[in-house]
């Protein structure tokens, strides 16, 4: 039998050693989906897909008509988006210490942060969809715009907070009404926190595909007509990579690396963003 | 004799004390079942999916915890210090990867080669065993239950590990450096101080994951099969509430098809409200705790 003391030591080098693969295990899935992406998208990539409309089985074509659209709604939703999630976020970071108001909204929205995004596809199509009659572009970015607002409120919140009282109390002290501290003054010094929110909200909704097939569905052809139902890049990817055809599949391998590399790309630039802004403090 | 008599009442009286408490507690139990039955009622007919989104959201949980547990100690306690935050910043990607690529690449990548190397290894080992033996036989097919709980481990195991390195940082060092100056190994320090300090923040963490994976559409779609049956093994294809949605919504013809499957969907959200709530309240508790103690 082992002394305690010898235990106790292979007990906490054993754990550790988990721990690191752990660690590894996770970083492996990773670099594998990367790997796959950059194996399977590269080859498909090229010119053609960012020139032609998504092909019938069997013709050549690209995704231009799928990139456009997302493109679209994207912009659409965070058009609607944004204000709301900034304003509300203002209140409960500056307005919001009393009352019943404030707490609920952020609890409210803690929730709406991490709810199912295929159950506000159903909301949408409910009050949208059905009373239109049609899938139509600006459903899908109606259901987008529900899932930018809480990413952004949070953020804002959070980094509102993070500027110091005393900034407030100078502009309050030369006389500066409060509406003018909070756009002049506070929004203004958080803004590099706030467009990194934008960003990840932006970086979550571009890959979204549950809310769309309820929403705008897809779209064979080029139509810039938000009141249609529009092609967009993760519809197409579904359909695509759920078909038998194999010139489907390498069109959506390419689609999937488009996706992932700019929703890394802004994952990165936004917390690059915030490093730089924090550090500067 | 009064005093006989008294007690001979006193005897009734303590009978129906037990009559009258069982009384009540039937009736408790009434209200209990009637709850019971309601919901009951709601599940009888979706039963497949539910139990297939339940089943794939438990395989995730039981490999995401362990694994999240470990990467959050090696993020706060092991690596070095120049190597947190690209780890961290590494971590958080595999959160930002959109849920169809993870479906893409378990379709096509992953799923295969379960089917091909996993799966028979499954089959011949665990599958004879008496008890577990039933859940791991069948057809290798790649999808199924099993995938579709692995992938979304995967998924979830990032939003865990970074929630537990969080509620980790928050303990105070004086804490953690009182057990090492007593002569505490780093893993003692980290389940028998930092885990019990937050407890209340890692169930909050788990819970949070658990309501990811229970609400995860595109990516169980693409592996789980979608097929609408019930099976004891853990190989077979099944179906989720939200890899229904995701398949049939579209193509439901008629008011009452689309209706059902909408309710459905408020089931699904129900469920996961009422898990991210219980999820939210751990974790406003241990940031409030975090506010006293300081």
């Amino acid at each position: 039998m082992l002394d305690l003391y010898t235990r106790r030591r292979l007990t906490n080098a054993l754990s550790l050693g988990i721990s690191v693969l752990a660690m590894l295990f996770g970083l492996f899935w990773l670099g594998w989906i990367l790997w796959t992406l950059l194996e399977h998208g590269l080859p498909g990539l090229g010119a053609h897909v960012f020139t032609q409309t998504t092909p019938a089985p069997g013709s050549s074509g690209g995704l231009i008509n799928a990139i456009f659209g997302s493109v679209m709604m994207t912009s659409v939703a965070v058009l609607i988006g944004t204000p709301i999630g900034i304003l509300a976020g203002t209140y409960l970071a500056e307005f919001g210490q009393r009352g019943w108001l404030a707490p609920l909204t952020r609890f409210i929205n803690d929730i709406l942060l991490s709810a199912p995004s295929i159950v506000i596809g159903l909301f949408v199509y409910e009050v949208y969809v059905v009373k239109v009659g049609h899938f139509a572009g600006w459903g899908g970015a109606l259901a987008l715009s529900i899932i930018v607002i809480p990413v952004v409120i949070r953020t804002t919140e959070n980094m509102l907070r993070l500027i110091p009282n005393s900034l407030r109390e100078a502009a309050a002290a030369i006389g500066a009404p409060q509406w003018k501290i909070i756009t002049f003054v506070t929004l203004r010094a958080a803004r590099a926190g706030i467009l990194t929110g934008i960003l990840l909200a932006i970086a979550r909704i571009s890959g979204e595909t549950a809310p769309l097939l309820f929403t705008s569905l897809n779209n064979q052809f080029w139509s810039s007509n938000m009141n249609q139902p529009m092609a967009n890049l993760p519809v197409v990817i579904f359909q695509f990579a759920m078909s038998p055809y194999e010139d489907w599949h390498s069109l959506a391998w390419a689609g999937a690396l488009l996706i992932t590399m700019s929703v890394l790309t802004l994952n990165i630039v936004a917390r690059v963003l915030f490093r730089q802004k924090t550090n500067s403090q | 004799m009064p005093n006989l008599l008294r007690e001979a009442s006193h005897k009734r009286q303590t009978v129906f004390d037990l009559l009258f408490r069982n009384l009540t507690r039937l009736a408790a139990f009434a209200v209990l079942a009637l709850l019971a039955a309601i919901i009951g009622s709601l599940i009888v007919g979706r039963l497949i999916p539910i139990v297939g989104t339940l089943v794939t959201s438990g395989i995730a949980l039981l490999i995401a915890i362990p694994v999240s547990f470990g990467i959050a100690i090696f993020l706060t306690e092991l690596s070095p210090r120049w190597l947190r935050r690209p780890l961290g910043i590494a971590v958080e990607l595999l959160a930002g990867i959109p849920s169809i690529i993870y479906g893409m690449w378990g379709l096509f990548i992953f799923a295969p080669l379960f089917a091909d190397h996993v799966e028979p290894w499954l089959n011949d080992h665990i599958g004879t065993w008496p008890l577990l033996g039933p859940f791991f036989s069948g057809p290798p097919m790649g999808i199924g239950m099993l995938t579709a709980g692995i992938i979304l481990a995967i998924m979830v195991i990032p939003f865990i590990a970074s929630v537990m390195r969080d509620v980790f940082d928050v303990v105070p060092t004086m804490l953690k450096e009182s057990a090492y100056g007593l002569g505490a190994t780093t893993w003692e320090v980290m389940w028998n101080v930092v885990l019990p300090y937050t407890k209340i923040g890692v169930v909050g963490g788990i819970m949070l994951g658990l309501g990811r994976a229970l609400g995860e559409t595109m990516a169980v779609t693409f592996v789980i099969g979608n097929a609408h049956e019930l099976h004891q093994s853990l190989l077979m294809p099944g179906n989720s509430i939200s890899s229904a949605l995701a398949n049939e919504f579209t193509e439901a013809v008629g008011d009452l098809y689309t209706s059902s499957l909408i309710e459905l969907g408020l089931i699904l959200f129900f469920i996961t409200f009422v898990v991210l709530s219980l999820a939210r309240f751990m974790l406003y508790r241990l940031a409030k705790g975090e506010g006293q103690g300081a």
